[in-house]
């Protein structure tokens, strides 16, 4: 029996009021729900405010860098299928620095969920635009108003058929809840953009504007519908839909790999007779 | 009349098939008992320009290439007017007939009265073979091997060809000293750089190398993806060298035995990873296969440039050491010895080598499967009544070591600076006992540096000192100054980092003369001896044409 207590409480860096402070509730929520093991788990982070939630729950970390939390955690799922893998940064990790592994990510389909706190602006160095922030908005950065129009993670992710397009949101922690655990379930590569509010440096999309904008898709809808998803995923704006956008069952990037139905790829082992046929076909 | 050695070279446009001959040719000697060094000097093309496959041939072990040609397979006229100042004494070219090049010196072949355009490279082989005195059968054997059984007809035309020139060449007249035979021919693999790291890693245990293809790397993560299921192995083509080098750190953290080879401007991008490696303690082999910088260079050409990179690469201080092996079969060595470093030290451990050493084919003694240990990354137990800590500290800095999922102990790794149990950290006083717990591990990598081997006479006149792939090259030259009478000694760092001065500052003291010889521009091997000794080396042979460092260049050099 997995219990929150498995997980500790710790004391965070955050400002109070903070968004990060719900989403660690709810992936400890999930998790527990899972019946997950801390041991089982382990939490990839870049760098950013996002990035220092594996220090605020027990389970295995691999704290690495800028942008890159999902090529480590690539690599470690691969090593490792055994482990249930979640990486977890913000949008300016994941969508900036680490666009192009995020697009590999999602052509892989690897089976790991990447969980973006998305608060539209970067926090740890103080307020500069991020690759969601919206075009005109006024930063110390982007005096006139940032010259470039935001990205869209999520339509570019429908687009491109990830197995797994899911938005959730801060301020709805139950619903949240249940996205996470849905994304880690899923076999194949899962994302959850999570908004969430920076109450230090983004005066504009504050928790208010959120939950004025955020609905829920109703039961009706069906993520399988690909086309319908795309509109779903261009919605922004006056309204924000929030819940599984997209899914599909493409077979998972592990499954290509015969070997790792025979478990994790740890050393010590070097098969003497195979290698004595490969080391003989150079006689 | 025969000779000791003899240099080969097959020349023409790329598409040509001049690499197919040379591969075969290469095999056939190998099994005929000789000794070979092959030189590949390509362009950056597919199609067009002008390549060369060079094989140097001998009864007795040879190490280095050699620039003067005895015989040149020309399947191009250009091939004829770039190398014609080239040729030894008593040397041949072999011509096609349509070309107008007769008298002394060329073979000149009728190719479109005897083969069809398509098996003309095939039946230049035989020519070569026939010439060198290859037995047909052996060639036979190898071109069969070399294509496969997949295409009959092509496997019968191709037979058809080689024994028409093996026929039509003792017809012909020709003055050309061939080769002394070998009394034995004892069992050799033919194998070049790339093909020694692969398997070195494999007999270590490698589990998963993440790579962008560069040139001229790419082979290693080629023959690594073909083997991978058999030996249970995963090779990931990564969306650049960025990915490559962290998704690698991922498999590591996770217990694999993990690589990444890469040539300079891929490994570049993978900087950071470096550091992160000898943040988190990762264990990770990094192979560099160097090509003339800066920038993109010379993709295709040779080059030592990448010393003082290497060396530097990586923002903070942190523990690393760096192989760079001398000859095809110190890529084997070297490659398991950067594994097992790379999983007791817990850091990043470098195999630094080149163009030349890359793609040389030489021919090799079997390796000794029965004592080749393999990697195991779970060596560090912890104490099992205290909580696991993953950067414990300890008197030599190395920390217990478990993988996650495995126990259920939870292991944290930071990028950030951190506390024993892996957390991140501002405080001041644990940051400085981090710092030397990492730098402790410094020691362990000097009690284990491989001492720079010294060869030649006692108390030289001319000590040459080198680093890599110049090996081979410098004991040929310094044997050759010998004749003359000269005390010559050779110094060889086949590990440039760490360095521990006792171990060779002596015999730089001790020589009359020292000279050494490096493949590039700074001459950086000299450079980082003054740094860690005070002994400046001021004569130095440098070599950054893009072309391998060969005993003449040495010896115009000294002259």
């Amino acid at each position: 029996m997995v219990t929150l207590d498995d997980y500790g409480t710790f004391e965070t860096a955050w400002c109070p009021g903070c968004g990060n402070v719900s989403i660690l509730q709810a992936l400890k929520d999930a998790l527990v729900g899972l019946g997950l093991k801390p041991h089982q788990v382990l939490l990839v982070s870049g760098i950013g405010q996002a990035a220092k939630t594996p220090h605020y729950l027990r389970a295995n970390v691999f704290n690495g860098l800028h942008g890159r939390a999902l090529p480590v955690a690539t690599g470690a799922k691969l090593a490792n299928p055994d482990l249930t893998v979640i990486a977890e940064s913000g949008d300016g990790c994941n969508y900036g620095e680490g666009g192009n592994h995020f697009l590999a990510a999602i052509r892989r389909n690897i089976n790991l969920t990447l969980l973006v706190h998305n608060n539209q602006i970067y926090g740890l160095t103080k307020g500069q635009a991020s690759p969601t922030t919206p075009e005109g908005q006024i930063t110390k950065a982007q005096p006139q108003g940032v010259p470039s129009s935001p990205f869209n993670p999520l339509a570019v992710a429908v687009a491109m058929q990830a197995g797994f397009v899911a938005r959730g949101f801060s301020g709805m922690g139950t619903h949240l809840t249940r996205l996470i655990q849905e994304a880690v379930s899923h076999q194949g590569f899962s994302i959850v953009d999570i908004l969430q509010p920076c109450v230090s440096f983004n005066k504009v999309n504050t928790y208010a504007w959120y939950k004025k904008r955020c609905y829920e898709l109703p039961d009706g809808y069906d993520p399988f519908l690909w086309e319908r998803a795309m509109g779903t995923a261009m919605e922004w704006g006056e309204r924000i839909p929030l819940g599984v956008i997209y899914r599909n069952t493409r077979p998972p990037f592990e499954d290509h790999f015969p070997i790792l139905k025979t478990g994790p790829l740890v050393g010590g082992n070097v098969d003497q007779d195979k290698f004595q046929q490969i080391v003989q076909g150079f006689a | 009349m025969s000779r000791e050695t003899l240099h080969i070279v097959i020349g023409g446009e790329a598409g040509q098939g001049l690499v197919t001959v040379g591969q075969i040719l290469a095999k056939g000697l190998v099994r005929s008992g000789f000794s070979i060094v092959v030189t590949q000097s390509y362009q950056s093309r597919i199609r067009g320009g002008h390549n060369t496959y060079s094989i140097r041939a001998g009864k007795e072990d040879l190490a280095a290439p050699q620039e003067s040609i005895d015989l040149l397979i020309a399947l191009d006229a250009q091939t004829v007017s770039i190398h014609k100042s080239e040729m030894s004494s008593e040397a041949l070219v072999v011509v096609d007939s349509n070309w107008n090049l007769k008298g002394k010196g060329f073979l000149a072949v009728p190719f479109q009265d005897l083969v069809a355009p398509r098996y003309a490279n095939i039946f230049a082989l035989g020519v070569a073979g026939s010439l060198l005195g290859l037995s047909e059968g052996i060639v036979e054997k190898a071109q069969e091997e070399f294509f496969g059984p997949n295409d009959s007809a092509m496997n019968e035309a191709n037979r058809k060809a080689l024994k028409a020139a093996y026929q039509w060449t003792v017809e012909q007249t020709i003055h050309f000293p061939g080769l002394e035979s070998p009394s034995q021919k004892p069992p050799r693999l033919m194998l070049n750089g790339n093909e020694a790291i692969a398997l070195g890693a494999l007999s270590a245990g490698v589990k998963f190398l993440s790579f962008y293809p560069m040139t001229p790397a790419t082979s290693i993560a080629l023959f690594l993806a073909a083997q991978a299921e058999k030996m249970g192995l995963i090779v990931e083509q990564a969306e650049d060298e960025i990915s490559a080098v962290n998704m690698a750190l991922g498999a590591s953290f996770a217990g694999a035995p993990s690589m990444v080879s890469t040539s300079g401007g891929g490994f570049a991008l993978m900087v950071e990873g470096v550091s992160l490696a000898g943040m988190t303690e990762t264990p990770l082999v990094i192979v560099v296969a160097q090509r003339p910088g800066p920038a993109t260079g010379l993709p295709t050409r040779t080059e030592q440039g990448d010393l003082e990179f290497i060396l530097h690469a990586g923002h903070g201080e942190f523990p690393r050491a760096v192989f760079t092996p001398g000859s095809v079969v110190e890529c084997f060595d070297l490659i398991r010895r950067a594994f097992e470093l790379a999983e007791s030290v817990q850091t990043p451990i470098f195999l630094l080598t080149d163009q030349f050493l890359a793609d040389s084919y030489r021919a090799v003694r079997p390796f000794d499967l029965a004592d080749l240990s393999t990697v195991y990354p779970l060596q560090n137990s912890p104490d099992p009544a205290a909580s696991y800590r993953r950067y414990a500290l300890t008197e030599n800095g190395l920390s217990p070591r478990l993988l996650p999922g495995r126990t259920e102990n939870l292991v944290i790794a930071d990028s950030d600076e951190h506390t024993e149990d892996g957390h991140l950290t501002e405080d001041l006083v644990v940051r400085k006992q981090m710092v030397e717990k990492r730098l402790a591990k410094m020691k362990i990598l000097i009690d284990q540096v491989i001492p720079p081997e010294y060869s030649g006479d006692p108390q030289a006149d001319l000590l040459l000192v080198t680093w890599g792939s110049g090996k081979g090259s410098v004991l040929e030259a310094a044997e050759k100054l010998r004749l003359g009478g000269k005390r010559v000694g050779v110094l060889h760092f086949s590990q440039v980092w760490p360095l521990v001065p006792e171990q060779f500052l002596p015999l730089l003291e001790e020589a009359k003369e020292v000279v050494c010889v490096e493949g590039n521009a700074f001459g950086q091997l000299a450079r980082l001896i003054r740094r860690e000794t005070g002994f400046h080396i001021t004569r130095k042979i440098l070599r950054y044409d893009g072309l391998p460092i060969t005993p003449e260049y040495i010896l115009r050099g000294i002259s």
